[in-house]
């Protein structure tokens, strides 16, 4: 073989993935990286505009607009909030559920999509257990979708809530982001961040505002490539040590829906990463405790700190209701609509009931 | 008496050791005569193909497809997803026994291969190993061979017990039979979708490691050395890692008879081209990291690899079009493997057309022991491959000649077009 093969060969490369045709449609919210950070920071400002708005000019912007929740996964705090959004906002929404739909008798998301498309549905907001079911509904639809939490992957409006959350306990007063709002300010998101979609949206935006991302948990949990996930993020397995270093610190619940056989010690897991009142008052006195839900007491969280001073857990709640309409009357109402956005035969007929 | 004259081109048959321009003869189904240009002695009535300017090669072998029948008619059948050999340029193809029934009797082994199946190019049969690739009864190994089976595989449903597999080499070594492992250790890649690394994190899957394949491979070459004094004839299928190279490249060396190919999707592409969930980028094993695909390119053009093969795996346009973790794995190939290997390996990556064209017909042919295929020595199967080296065309996966459609290689650039595929003395493709 001639030596001086590889040296050339190297040079050499096959053309680079295409570029992501994504998102179709400008109102479709599938991952925190379809938003600039000036594009987070409009939902941040509008998201509490809407709050303080008068519910009857409020109930005006997405008057009559048709909205479909489709669930393909059990939920509370993100259907009901999504649901309370949008008619806050006075849009009909409609809830279509895995259990109670032709979804049981095998219909395909596609076909779930277009139907309900074809029914008038103007946007579509999804929760799935598959990742990447967002992107499948919004090609098949080419309607704003909002990614309500797909598999393991992303929940974007889980990440606008949270940093808004973050911003109102560390930058009380400032309502928009820029690249630099949260410079200095630590971030830890504790747990199971394998199988979590609300860390993969956290990491991926946390960052473009400034934070450092410092991810902790044990490698069956957390492997070392997450830290290769986007830059600003970096592994600490040291609870306490991570705790020190963290102003905001957001815990993570064990999925038990997604260990798929894997075995984990919890007494361990607890003796080293459950968050108790006095490894919080000795380390991270000041810090705001986040959690996206559900929590199980007494396994990752304490009772007394999930109900204590520090915990901003009901605060996200309430905070979601307000993302959420910011980010359901951007997806009706963003400029330049798509093909679909400008054909849907809902579009033609607003107004007028079925 | 059928004859033909391919004459004018440059004939390139590796195993001959020829290169040159020379006119060919082939009467019969069988190579008759080669002479130099406007030398042949016995063309009288014979009908002339012009190859002024194209290469005259031995028609390609695909030793590994699935031609999904019986059983899957709506994915593909014998004879679409030959017409799409034959419009790639293969002569002959050897398909995988995962069909419905599974290929595990002679009785299918036949059926397969009946004319009525309407293939345009040869097919040679791949038997299940075990019965119903269930990995618990091996199956009749001389009497699949009888029946034209070429090989032995659970392909898809790796032979994991250790005493298994060790019984799958030894039985086959007995009769003379090459046993192609697909590697997968699939107690690693439950519920995975795509390789394990960075980018499956990233986008929420769960991924296949790299260790399911090579701790695989290094189990067979542990199983083909200690029954070394029987011959065990050992073919990794899509060999996919840097380690397995390794391993297979280390058990040649200790003079072993461990053989692998390569597709050219793991040649060309890494993981990053799932993209978004592109389920045509879906397939076992999966798309690797760049540094495994790099190890593939070296192991193409150092030589440990003994054969490019497609693993053309049809599915219907409803099957993909559906969330990636339940998309079925496998995208076709037949049509894309010589353009993609011209444009890469020998333009870019400046191998030898001789040698590319060896790693697509003599090398597999020897492999499999397809006798008189693979080469153009007189009395040698007239299967032929004349295609024009210098053009450069889109690949349109809407015009495939197979019935699926799902491919990560639509709109890409190819080199080098086919003219006419010839199997066994007949025309069974013509390029407009």
């Amino acid at each position: 073989m001639n030596p001086a093969a590889p040296a050339t060969r190297r040079a050499l490369t096959t053309p680079p993935a295409p570029a992501s045709p994504f998102p179709y449609n400008p109102g479709s919210l599938l991952s925190v990286l379809d938003l600039t950070v000036d594009g987070a920071s409009r939902l941040l400002v509008r998201a509490t505009e809407l709050e303080h708005e008068d519910p009857i000019v409020r109930d005006h912007i997405l008057a009559k607009r048709r909205i479909a929740l489709l669930f393909y996964e059990s939920s509370t705090r993100t259907r009901t909030s999504f649901e309370l959004a949008s008619k806050a906002l006075g849009a009909d929404t409609t809830l279509v559920s895995n259990l109670s739909s032709s979804i049981e008798k095998g219909e395909s998301l596609k076909d779930t999509g277009l139907t309900l498309r074809a029914l008038g549905a103007e946007a579509i907001i999804l929760r799935h257990n598959s990742s990447g079911a967002a992107w499948l509904l919004e090609e098949s639809t080419r309607l704003p979708v909002v990614n309500a939490g797909d598999g393991m992957h992303e929940h974007p409006t889980q990440a606008l809530l949270d940093l808004r959350t973050i911003l109102t306990h560390l930058r009380p007063g400032v309502s928009g982001v820029k690249p630099d709002t949260l410079a200095g300010v630590t971030v830890m998101i504790v747990g199971d961040i394998l199988h979590s979609r609300v860390a993969r949206s956290n990491m991926l935006l946390l960052p473009r505002v400034g934070a450092r991302v410092l991810l902790c948990g044990p490698k069956e949990l957390l492997p070392e490539q997450a830290a290769r996930s986007g830059p600003g993020i970096e592994i600490e397995r040291d609870f306490e040590a991570a705790l020190r270093e963290s102003q905001a610190v957001m815990m993570l619940r064990i999925q038990e829906e997604r260990l798929a056989g894997l075995q984990l010690d919890l007494e361990e897991y607890k003796a080293s990463y459950q968050l108790t009142g006095q490894r919080l008052a000795a380390l991270a006195p000041a810090a705001v405790v986040l959690h996206p839900g559900p929590i199980i007491r007494g396994m990752e969280i304490t009772a007394g700190v999930a109900d204590g001073v520090q915990s901003a857990i009901l605060e996200q709640v309430t905070n979601g209701l307000a993302i959420r309409m910011a980010v359901m009357e951007r997806a009706l109402t963003a400029e330049n609509g798509g093909p679909a956005d400008r054909s849907s035969p809902a579009r033609r007929i607003k107004g007028g009931r079925a | 008496m059928t004859a033909m004259a391919i004459c004018g081109g440059r004939l390139v048959d590796p195993a001959a050791g020829v290169d040159g321009l020379k006119d060919v003869l082939l009467i019969d189904g069988r190579v008759a005569e080669i002479a130099g240009t406007g030398k042949l002695k016995s063309r009288n009535g014979a009908e002339v193909l012009d190859a002024t300017g194209l290469v005259v090669a031995p028609g390609l072998i695909d030793i590994h497809v699935h031609l999904r029948e019986p059983g899957q008619a709506y994915k593909e059948t014998i004879a679409t997803g030959t017409a799409a050999a034959a419009a790639g340029g293969f002569s002959s193809v050897a398909a995988m026994p995962n069909t419905t029934p599974v290929n595990d009797s002679p009785e299918v082994t036949r059926w397969m291969q009946a004319p009525e199946r309407g293939a345009q190019v040869r097919v040679f049969p791949i038997a299940a190993a075990t019965r119903g690739s269930k990995g618990d009864t091996l199956n009749d190994f001389a009497a699949l061979k009888s029946a034209g089976a070429v090989a032995v595989t659970d392909d898809g449903r790796p032979i994991l017990k250790d005493g298994m597999m060790r019984e799958t080499l030894a039985a086959a070594a007995r009769v003379g039979l090459t046993v192609i492992q697909h590697a997968e250790d699939t107690r690693m890649t439950q519920g995975a979708s795509m390789n394990l690394g960075p980018v499956s994190f990233k986008l929420g899957l769960r991924g296949m490691p790299v260790e399911a394949e090579t701790s695989i491979v290094e189990r067979d070459i542990r199983l083909v050395a200690e029954l070394r004094e029987a011959h065990p004839h050992l073919h990794v299928a899509h060999l996919s890692t840097a380690g397995a190279l390794a391993a297979v490249r280390q058990a040649r060396r200790n003079g072993l008879r461990v053989t692998c190919e390569v597709t050219p999707h793991h040649f060309l592409l890494t993981d990053e081209h799932v993209g978004l969930y592109n389920t045509h980028a879906k397939m076992n094993p999966p798309l690797r990291s760049a540094a495994d695909r790099e190890a593939m390119i070296e192991g193409i053009l150092d030589g440990v690899v003994d054969a490019i093969a497609t693993d053309h795996a049809p599915h219907a346009m409803h099957e993909k079009e559906v969330e990636f973790e339940l998309a079925p794995n496998g995208i076709i190939g037949l049509e894309t493997a010589l353009g993609l290997s011209l444009r890469w390996l020998h333009r870019e990556w400046r191998m030898p057309l001789g040698r590319v064209l060896s790693l697509l017909s003599a090398q597999p042919a020897a492999l499999l022991g397809l006798k008189g295929r693979g080469t153009l020595t007189v009395g040698s199967y007239a299967d032929v491959v004349v295609f024009d080296p210098k053009v450069e065309w889109t690949y349109r996966a809407t015009e495939s000649q197979s019935k699926a459609k799902n491919t990560p290689f639509d709109g890409w650039q190819m080199q080098g077009k086919v003219r006419w595929t010839i199997s066994e003395g007949k025309i069974v493709y013509a390029s407009a």
